[in-house]
Order: C-alpha cells, then structure tokens, then sequence
C-alpha cells in the first residue's frame, strides 16, 4: 500500500518525527558535552564515570534489575496462565474475568499506586521492595495477558491437534508443539513488562519505603534538583537500555511460528 | 478339564473398605475433573486471585476511605462522611478538576490532528515502514520520566532553546517557558503522541486500496475520498487511539508536576499530594474516585464509538 504521499504530509511528518526525537537527542548529546552549561567545550565521558562513582545510583540500578527481573517473571508466568485460560477455554465467569483482566490497562498510574498505598498500610505490611514487587507484578499481568493472548490466537492448533491425534498426551503437546510457537510473544511481553517496570515512577514511589528506592526515584530526585550532566548520563543509559529491549522484543514478535 | 475347572479362582474375596478421607478426596477430584470447566479455572485462578487481591481489592479500600474522616494524625477515623466529595464544590477543586478535563481533551485533541497524517503516512510508506513504525514505539516505551525531563532541558531558561536564541541575539532574556500551560499541553502532547499515532497505522494500515481506488473511479474528490471511506475505516484506530491518549492525561502527573509547577495542578497532583505532604487520605482517595469515574466515562465512550465504527473493532 504505497501511494505517492503529498509533499505536505511528507514535510508534516518529518517536522513531527524531528519533534518527537529532537529532544531526547539532545539530551544524549549532552551527556558528552565537558561543561556544566549549554556551550560545548568538547567530548567527555566524566559525567558516566561519576555515575559509576556513586554508590547511590548503583544501588538504585541494583534495586531496578532485582524488582524487574522478579516481578517480569512473576507477571509472566500469571499472565500466561490468564491468557491461556482465555483464549482456550470456556467457563462461568469468563466475561467478569476479561473485565477484570483489562480494568488494570485503563487504571491511572496514580489510582493504582495509592489504592495498593492503602492496602498495603491497612494491612500493616512494611513498604519496601517486597510492596514494590507486589505492585509491579500487578500492573504487568494484564500487560502479558494481552500480548500473549494476541499470540495464542494468531496460532494455528491444526499443530495441536495433530500431535494429540498422534498420540502425544496434553503434557507432551503443551512442551513440543505449544510453547515452541508461542514462546515469543511469551518472552516478547517479558521484555516490554521489563522495560514497564524498570522505567516505572508513579506507582513505586508511592509504595517503597525508606531506603527502597529505585533508579526512576532516584532521577526524580535529580531532574527536581537539577544537578549536573549526570542527569543526562543516567537518561542515555535508560534510553539505550530501553531501546535494546524494545528491538529485541520487536524482533520476536516479527518472527514467523514455525510450521 | 475337571482340574481346569477346579482351578478357576474363588469367587472375589470382599473388597477391603477404604478409609473414608480417601474416598472423599477421590469423590472430589473426579468431580473436579470430570466437569468441563475446570482447565480454564485452573489456568485463570493464579493470576486472577493476584489481580482481586492486589488490584480489586485496593479499589475498594480506595472507595471505602474517600468516604471516612481524616484521622487527626493523618490516618483515618471509622466515620462515614461524605465532606470529601463535597469539597469538590470549592472553587479551588473545581477549577483543578476543568483544568484536568480541558486540557486532556486539548491534549487528546491536538494528538489527534497531529498524529493521523503520521499515521498515514507510515501506513504508506513501503519499505520505510518498519524503521518508521519503530522510530514511534522506541519514545513510546521510553522513561516518560526521561522524556520529560528533555523537555526540560531543552526549555528552562538555562536550556537549549534560550541559550541558542540569546546566542542567535534573537532575544535579549530568557523566555520563561516553564512553569506554564502551554509548557504543560507541549509536555503532555510530545508524550502521548505516539500512543495516539500507533493504533491509527493500525487501522489505516488494514484499510483496502481498491476501495479508494473504487471512489476516485465513480468520481469521489480528494476530500470526500477522506471523508467517507478513509475517516470511518479508520474510527476505531481512531477511537483506540483517543482512548490512549485520554486516559493518561486525565490521571498524569510527572508532565503537570515538572513542567507546570504548584500554579498549574492537575488531579494527578492533588491526589499525590494529598497522600503525601497534605496527609490527607481521605480527600486524596476521594479525588482518585473521581478520575476512575471520568476513565470509566471515556472507556464507555470509546466502546460506544467502536460498535458504532463500520467493520467492527480493532
């Protein structure tokens, strides 16, 4: 489907894509820049090396992996259970079980973080990363329910079935034939539930406690005291990280299921 | 053959009665089983009992307190009021709660006329369709948190664009830019323009060619082209896209706090507020209510405009 476009719609998005890329360039380009002001004095990697000398933002980054990696495998898990119930599966209460599944995609990140704020206090369970990965593991579910729900009914059960008439059990079926064509979109939502918890701010610092902060509080703490370049620095490294993730998790979800 | 026959084994001795407790996890688990919908439960129950316990249930709590007295020290007393929806009334909440709309819809708005050329554009791209629908999804998972502060960077009066246009000697001070509404809607539009643009390629991008193709035959000018088979194919891009972008910017709250300051509040930053330096739980939960009322608002109408739109949903 490619037309010619209008020269003006050709303009039009360039000017957008420019506006919706401009600024991150400019911050990355800046975390290079050896001053502490707008002027360029030249290239510098200082402002990475001091990242490295503060143990703060180590730990910060420490704390982001450790809440990511438990709460995307968690949600994984969960959220592929969901989405197989789902798609294959007739039961009472199916319909209140959807609702309930997609209520979470519509919630604002504020709603959410201050009625598991609420919870969390009423039931005097102590904030820190425990209540973080709680809250995480919450918001992610539905995310990977969706995703690998798509997945599951793009796929083709002739496989399925035709094993099982070959005589595999449901066990052998499930590990050979299912989860080969569906692992990734599986670990495409991992990724994308990754990147949601890592860069996640709204919620988690309404549910971590003292001495429980993760990189995106800490930033926070940086942007609103407005150090220096190291702020631009630490935006690099979330940015390429994100990005890496983001590809691969494209990449999977290109691939073609074998047939 | 008689000692063939006198071979054959006694009849069955008895069977030996099974303990009660095994009989009845037996009884159970073949009920279990044997009813059709017990897979689906079984695969749903985990992650389903995750979500009532630690999303449903939080919401209700959430309910249940924008209705209780505020404590003295800042927890709550087990008295229904309802002061804390009534303070909604005063003009200071009113005003936040407008603001909150108008700029949402303003936001959502704007996405909207900026984002469908794009989309469009991308959707007939060809072989730049790839590099082009990625270079939309990579800001889109971005830190919005990042994101936002680019904003700042580029627009404080230390920024990029003061510095360069005093440089330039176009101006002679710093223009304030932050701390304003028009810093506020930039922010708010620059962050959820891709989620406005992505459901509308996904629309567009399913639209069939020949019906256009069909239109400029019988004689359709450019507009009406657009008009009556592009614009209604794509309502429920559209709509998807509207839903996307309106909901965020309803609850937001790191656009308003960093770019708009303590002048321009919206709900986002009345509730965090509230939970936090105002200790008021009570009014806080009550303010959240209110932004899930106006989030259930806009999901009824997105459902309404998708069975409306021609050739079902997304």
């Amino acid at each position: 489907m490619s037309g010619k476009l209008p020269k003006w719609i050709v303009g039009f998005t360039a000017c957008v894509y420019f506006f919706l890329h401009a600024p991150m360039v400019v911050l990355i380009a800046f975390s290079f820049n050896d001053s502490k002001f707008i002027e360029w004095k030249g290239f510098t990697l200082q402002w990475y090396a001091r990242l490295l000398e503060r143990a703060d933002i180590l730990q910060a980054l420490q704390a982001s992996l450790f809440v990511g990696v438990v709460s995307t495998v968690v949600a994984t898990v969960l959220g592929t259970l969901l989405a197989m119930g789902l798609a294959r599966h007739r039961f009472r209460g199916r319909t209140a079980m959807e609702a309930l599944v997609y209520v979470p995609v519509v919630t604002p990140e504020i709603v959410c973080g201050i009625s598991l704020l609420i919870l969390f206090v009423a039931a005097g369970i102590q904030r820190g990363f425990a209540t973080i990965i709680l809250a995480h593991i919450a918001f992610n579910i539905s995310f990977v329910t969706v995703v690998v729900r798509a997945r599951l009914e793009g796929m083709d059960r002739s496989t399925e079935e035709a094993a099982l008439i070959l005589g595999a059990d449901e066990w052998t079926t499930f590990w050979r034939v299912t989860v080969p064509q569906i692992w990734p979109g599986v670990l495409s939502g991992a990724l994308l539930a990754f990147t949601m918890s890592f860069d996640d701010f709204v919620i988690t610092s309404l549910v971590s406690g003292p001495g429980s902060s993760t990189l995106p509080i800490l930033v926070y703490g940086m942007v609103r005291k407005n150090i220096e370049p190291s702020i631009n620095a630490i935006s690099t490294i979330v940015l390429v990280v994100t990005s890496v993730l983001i590809y691969l998790s494209d990449r999977l979800t290109r691939e073609k299921a074998p047939t | 053959m008689s000692a063939a026959l006198k071979a054959a084994p006694d009849p069955e001795p008895a069977p030996r009665p099974l303990p009660p407790w095994v009989v009845l996890r037996r009884k159970v688990f073949s009920a279990i089983v044997a009813r059709p919908q017990a897979p689906g439960i079984a695969l749903v129950a985990p992650g389903a009992g995750f979500l009532v316990l630690f999303f449903l249930a939080p919401l209700l709590m959430m309910f249940v307190y924008s209705l209780l007295q505020r404590g003295t020290y800042g927890g709550v007393e087990w008295v229904f009021t309802p002061e804390h929806y009534q303070r909604f009334g005063e003009d200071l909440y009113t005003t936040i709660l407008l603001r909150t709309v108008a700029w949402s819809v303003g936001a959502t708005v704007l996405c909207l006329i900026v984002g469908y050329p794009v989309a469009w554009a991308i959707a007939r791209s060809g072989r730049w369709k790839n590099l082009l629908v990625f270079g939309v999804v990579v800001p889109m998972w971005t830190s919005f948190l990042v994101r936002t502060f680019a904003m700042i960077f580029l627009m404080r009066e230390s920024g990029l664009i003061n510095t360069a246009l005093l440089s330039l000697k176009l101006i002679d001070e710093p223009i304030h830019m932050l701390q304003t509404p028009s810093a506020v809607m930039a922010g708010l539009v620059y962050g959820f323009l891709p989620f406005m643009i992505l459901p509308i390629y996904t629309s567009l991008e399913k639209l069939d060619p020949t019906l256009l193709e069909a239109a400029e035959v019988l004689g359709a000018r450019p507009a009406a082209r657009f008009w009556r088979v592009v614009w209604p194919l794509s309502l429920p891009g559209v709509a998807a896209g509207s839903l996307l972008t309106f909901i965020p910017a309803l609850g937001s709250f790191l656009t308003s706090d960093l770019l708009g300051g303590a002048k321009y509040m919206m709900i986002g930053n009345l509730v965090q507020n509230q939970f936090t330096t105002a200790r008021n739980w009570p009014f806080g939960a009550a303010a959240s209510f209110i932004v899930m009322g106006g989030v259930l608002a806009a999901v009824l109408v997105y459902l309404r405009m998708r069975d409306r739109a021609p050739g079902g949903g997304l």
